[in-house]
């Protein structure tokens, strides 16, 4: 066991990400569901900085700050002011069969972790050995996208997986150049107005936010 | 063997079987500070013990031998359980003859012979409580042994004591695995002891109960001793619990000088464990029935990721 001090805690880190991105997967209510979106943005930062502190990566210490920032705080806020607004804060989801849920999300993180191997052999980052979960926490985030029919934790687990995406990024190649950070970071806001612009036209549609309706715009 | 080695033993032996009602007693004395109220004390357990010893027994006409047998044989396998796991010094000469897939094979044992009593009776409850017990441990025991593996991974032997010298000896290192291994085993230890999300020990309430169901019929000292197996058992587990996540302090071999030490961390740690179980216990509310599945399928899958993220972060 030569994993310096630093990689250990980033390897916390990764850890504890993988168990939120479960703990997502399997959580009803919403309220709940932001605040462990919340909580993943600050794990996200905290690791960054890590792995900016241990490799000496100047520009990573930007990309920490904004993840804070933006991810920590401000979508979390904007999250939790959308469900105030439309009176969603107490939803409860209706999940059907979580155990199953649990175990096809356990085959995508074996499945991930393999295909993740041949990758972080040839890394030489000190966090190689993490991007298998920044995989399974992409992976996952698609499961829970697929698995809910209400519109927001839809979003939330659209906005996981762009965390996760970023996880990849950090740990297979000490992030991404900072032109596209800034531009996916304003992405996702920028998507999150818009996103929550259309909430409420869903809603004043269907007169709910269950995605399900909209299956009867199909023309047969 | 030595001599100190099985005076070792005999010590542990004698200790558990003390120590387990004080820790009973002080779990609830916690769990009744929490809610506020004052408590009976810490020492309540073996008063209830003493009164229980002192009574004459009661038994259905169409108890079986099987029946009057239970308590006997689920005290010893508790009591065996309990001896087995080092938590004062690594020099057990009972402790190799029982690896950590053994250890669950001990409550796998007892936890047939309490159901096979529970039925044999004849009543509703009894049947009722033993079906629920089995739905509760046959979904447990793969999420224990899960733990359990991750601890063998990490120290590369299923023998308790290595696992515990191996642990005890590296210098801090933060295991991922270990984290998701202790929450389930957590989840595990609540589910398997009979603590509130899953069952709660103090109920009679017959639509929740699961394991005074099955124990509804004994009295006196075949009760006295289904209860002291429970606090070996609660016992049992806490240690095996210290010794998979908290090893540090234990006297290794037949170290004699370090054993006061070793004395005084293992009471503090039960303590802190006691108080801790009590927390979980005030904070949170009995699950439904239907819940328990959802709940140690949870288990499993933290256990299982354990093991995952062993292979891939830590080799």
């Amino acid at each position: 066991m030569g994993i310096p001090f630093s990689g250990q805690l980033i390897n916390m880190c990764a850890a504890l990400l993988l168990l939120i991105a479960f703990a997502m997967l399997s959580q009803r209510r919403i309220l709940s569901l932001i605040n462990l979106f919340a909580l993943q943005g600050l794990i996200l930062a905290f690791s960054t900085a890590v792995v900016a502190y241990t490799s000496n990566q100047h520009h990573l210490y930007t990309s920490a700050a904004l993840t804070l920032l933006l991810k920590a705080m401000i979508l979390p806020w904007i999250l939790h002011r959308l469900i105030r607004k439309l009176d969603i804060k107490w939803d409860v989801e209706t999940l059907f069969n979580i155990p199953t849920i649990m175990l096809v999300g356990l085959v995508l993180v074996v499945f991930a972790f393999n295909l993740a191997a041949p990758i972080s052999q040839m890394a030489g980052t000190i966090t190689k050995s993490t991007l298998g979960i920044a995989m399974a926490s992409v992976l996952l985030s698609f499961l829970m996208m697929i698995t809910r029919s209400k519109a927001v934790p839809q979003v939330v687990g659209f906005l996981a997986m762009e965390n996760g995406l970023f996880f990849a990024a950090t740990s297979a190649t000490y992030g991404m150049p900072m032109v596209v950070e800034l531009g996916i970071a304003l992405d996702v806001l920028v998507g999150m107005f818009i996103l929550g612009i259309f909430f409420f036209q869903i809603r004043v549609a269907f007169d709910s936010l269950d995605l399900h309706h909209m299956e009867k715009l199909k023309e047969n | 063997m030595t001599y100190s080695a099985l005076f070792l033993q005999l010590m542990q032996n004698v200790l558990v079987l003390l120590a387990a009602p004080l820790l009973l007693g002080w779990i609830n004395q916690c769990r009744a500070w929490l809610q506020n109220r004052s408590g009976a004390g810490v020492l309540q357990p073996y008063r209830n013990l003493v009164k229980l010893f002192h009574k004459d027994a009661v038994l259905a006409h169409n108890a079986s031998t099987l029946f009057r047998a239970m308590p006997y044989i689920l005290f010893t396998c508790m009591w065996l359980a309990a001896a087995l796991v080092p938590v004062l010094a690594t020099d057990l000469p009972l402790s190799p003859a029982v690896d950590v897939i053994a250890l669950v094979g001990i409550f796998a044992l007892a936890r047939v012979f309490i159901s096979l009593a529970a039925m044999d009776i004849g009543t509703a409850f009894g049947s009722l409580g033993a079906r629920r017990e089995m739905l509760v441990g046959f979904l447990a025991e793969p999420a224990l042994l899960m733990v359990l593996f991750t601890a063998s991974t990490i120290s590369q032997s299923t023998s308790l004591i290595t696992i515990v010298e191996t642990l005890a000896h590296k210098h801090f290192v933060l295991y991922p695995s270990m984290t998701f291994a202790a929450v389930a085993f957590v989840m595990v230890m609540l589910a398997e002891n009979a603590r509130i999300p899953v069952d709660n020990p103090a109920t009679h309430l017959e639509l929740t109960m699961i394991h005074e169901a099955m124990v509804l019929e004994y009295s006196a000292r075949h009760l006295a001793l289904v209860e002291w197996a429970s606090a070996l058992k609660l016992l049992a587990y806490m240690t095996i619990g210290i010794a998979l996540f908290v090893p540090w302090g234990i006297a290794e071999g037949g170290n004699w000088s370090a054993l006061p030490l070793a004395v005084v961390l293992l009471l503090l740690k039960l303590a802190l464990g006691g108080a801790g179980l009590a927390f979980i216990e005030a904070v949170s509310a009995k699950m439904r029935i239907f819940r328990v599945p959802e709940f140690m399928g949870t288990a499993f899958l933290l256990a299982v990721l354990g093991l995952l993220t062993h292979f891939l972060l830590e080799s």
